[in-house]
């Protein structure tokens, strides 16, 4: 289902995104099909240079064939996420000492995979292990980045790269970061879309303007690029020194989500969150 | 009912309003509201709530759109002693906009893990309790409350190395969306019969792929997939508990005093991926027969 009414948006009923896969081979020169037996065709896995040093690329893209009915449109399943997570072990486990590898999460995902045989064999738990997997990544030194070329919406998000150091997307109609997609927010929250739209204009976290995200202070950086769908040669060049400049911040900075609530953006849309956090801080410690 | 851990009839010593007035008599714990079910966790008057009601830090989201905001953003943040033990308690209210998860909520509950973290390094050993009633992200604050969920998950991971954690599904909300894998993060889950855990909710699973794929008018169904007897069974969560006060409390006396766990559930990349590869897609399955391969014995 769409989460834009753009005519950019690609994601339309038989008109798979393809965004994730252009990205990833422009950035890899490789088409990341998998070695591992076990890994589904819709995780694309590389090892490519980035600044003159090795990064591990991950993406999980549309695949028609897949084994599982309700992971076939590039959502996010048991397969992908469990997938991912071993990926990203592994990139731990053989670097384990000295500088950490970076780790390259390129972000297409229109939804977790909503299906009965998801919820029967815990997709929660799927979610969770690769969601583990990223933040005890970052938490062990490997840079983790998180390249957002088109939707990165809920559970999918959580998933694959919202536990990343540095979170950069491509400033383009078709790049949405959300909650949840548009028609079915609007239904559960007893909305028309036009109403949503509206009440998104004022209130910055219902927006679905990749720029209004921007202003909530999790982005590090918005990407400009001439052709979001169709990556061409300076972009790709754009795009790589945005990687590499974000994997150099994120060696120097804390190894925790603090940089999202204390940017200069989340000082103006995030009071709530500063607020809350000095009022616990305060009244926490009386007793110790 | 079987439980995964021995659970005695509780001790009287311990606060609670609502003491079993005798040995057969149940005591619901669901019945309690959010703030009644942390409190009766702890020892007697050895507790404080952290922001509580009368701080009234509310969400400023909720005005614009005509909601009324709660004082306490209907998320409940306790702290006290568990068996002597410093413990923070963190208590969602399903009666509060299903116990969704907003900005402010979000940052009092990851404020609340970073504080115990900072507590373990300096020495002061603090485990926490997660009652988790909730559908997930706030819709009405919708990026915020997902933002918010990937800052508990780092939180929460970090506190995970240096002290348990304990979630509970009591019911009867259950625990959905984006918090089912703060669910799956903790170091021990426990469940009730009534309570439910999973990612995607029936409703949205059938509004996405049709009353085929889910119905979700099928209570039978839903707890066949979601509810506790089932995730326990399959080594999804570490107790199996019935709505009673008393048992629900030495419940998670017992896990916090088991400390942290030598591996955490959501460390079991190949175990968990092996059990996927091995499943036939071709049909949908009774959720009965996945016991048997999934059984809790081979879980660990």
């Amino acid at each position: 289902m769409s989460t834009s009414s753009t005519k950019t948006d690609k994601d339309k009923e038989g008109c798979l995104s393809t965004r994730g896969r252009l990205w990833f081979t422009a950035l890899t020169g490789q088409l990341g099909k998998s070695t591992d037996k076990l890994d589904p065709d819709s995780v694309l896995v590389a090892d490519a240079t980035i600044d003159n040093a090795q990064a591990k690329f991950l993406c999980v893209v549309p695949d028609a064939n897949a084994r599982f009915p309700r992971a076939r449109d590039g959502e996010v399943g048991l397969e992908e996420a469990y997938a991912l997570a071993a990926h990203v072990r592994e990139v731990m486990n053989s670097h384990k000492t000295g500088e950490r590898r970076p780790i390259v999460a390129i972000v297409d995902v229109k939804s977790q995979a909503y299906g009965r045989r998801e919820e029967t064999a815990a997709i929660h738990q799927a979610a969770a292990v690769a969601a583990d997997a990223y933040a005890s990544a970052r938490m062990a030194g490997h840079p983790v980045i998180a390249l957002v070329v088109g939707q990165a919406l809920s559970g999918a998000f959580l998933t694959h790269g919202y536990q990343a150091n540095r979170i950069l997307a491509l400033d383009d109609p078709g790049v949405v970061i959300h909650a949840m997609h548009k028609e079915a927010a609007a239904r559960v929250t007893r909305r028309t879309v036009k109403e949503l739209d509206k009440l998104a204009e004022t209130i910055v976290p219902l927006s679905y303007d990749i720029k209004d995200y921007a202003k909530l202070g999790i982005l590090y950086e918005l990407l400009q690029v001439t052709d979001a769908e169709n990556p061409q040669a300076a972009d790709v060049e754009l795009v790589k020194k945005a990687i590499s400049a974000a994997i150099v911040d994120a060696r120097k900075g804390p190894k925790d989500l603090s940089c999202r609530w204390l940017s200069k953006e989340a000082a103006t849309t995030r009071g709530a969150t500063l607020k809350t956090r000095e009022a616990m801080f305060a009244q926490w410690a009386k007793d110790n | 009912m079987t439980s995964g851990t021995k659970v005695s009839p509780e001790d009287t010593g311990t606060a609670n309003p609502t003491q079993p007035q005798s040995s057969t008599q149940r005591d619901s714990f669901i019945e309690l509201n959010g703030r009644e079910r942390a409190i009766a966790l702890f020892d007697q008057n050895s507790w404080r709530e952290l922001l509580g009601p009368f701080d009234r830090i509310e969400s400023p989201w909720l005005m614009p759109q005509n909601v009324t905001p709660e004082a306490d953003d209907g998320c409940i943040i306790i702290k006290g002693k568990i068996d002597g033990a410093s413990t923070v308690v963190i208590s969602m209210e399903s009666a509060f906009q299903g116990g969704s998860l907003g900005e402010v909520s979000g940052a009092k509950i990851c404020a609340a893990l970073d504080l115990a973290c900072r507590d373990n390094e300096n020495g002061i050993k603090t485990s926490a309790v997660l009652l988790l009633e909730t559908g997930g992200v706030r819709l009405t604050e919708a990026n915020l409350g997902l933002a918010a969920v990937a800052e508990i998950i780092s939180s929460l991971l970090s506190l995970r190395k240096q002290a348990p954690i304990v979630c509970l599904s009591a019911g009867t909300v259950g625990c959905f969306g984006g918090m089912s894998l703060v669910a799956a993060l903790s170091s021990y889950m426990v469940m009730t019969v009534e309570g439910r855990l999973g990612l995607n909710g029936p409703e949205v699973i059938e509004q996405e792929h049709g009353v085929e794929e889910f119905d979700s008018s099928d209570r039978a169904l839903i707890w066949a997939i979601d509810g506790g007897e089932q995730r326990y069974a399959t080594g999804l969560a570490d107790v199996l508990v019935k709505d009673d006060v008393g048992e629900i409390r030495a419940a998670v006396k017992a896990l916090l005093k088991k400390g942290v766990p030598s591996t955490n559930r959501s460390e079991q990349v190949e175990l968990y991926r092996n059990r996927i590869a091995a499943l036939n897609t071709a049909t949908q399955w009774d959720p009965a027969d996945l016991r048997k391969t999934w059984n809790r014995e081979n879980s660990k």
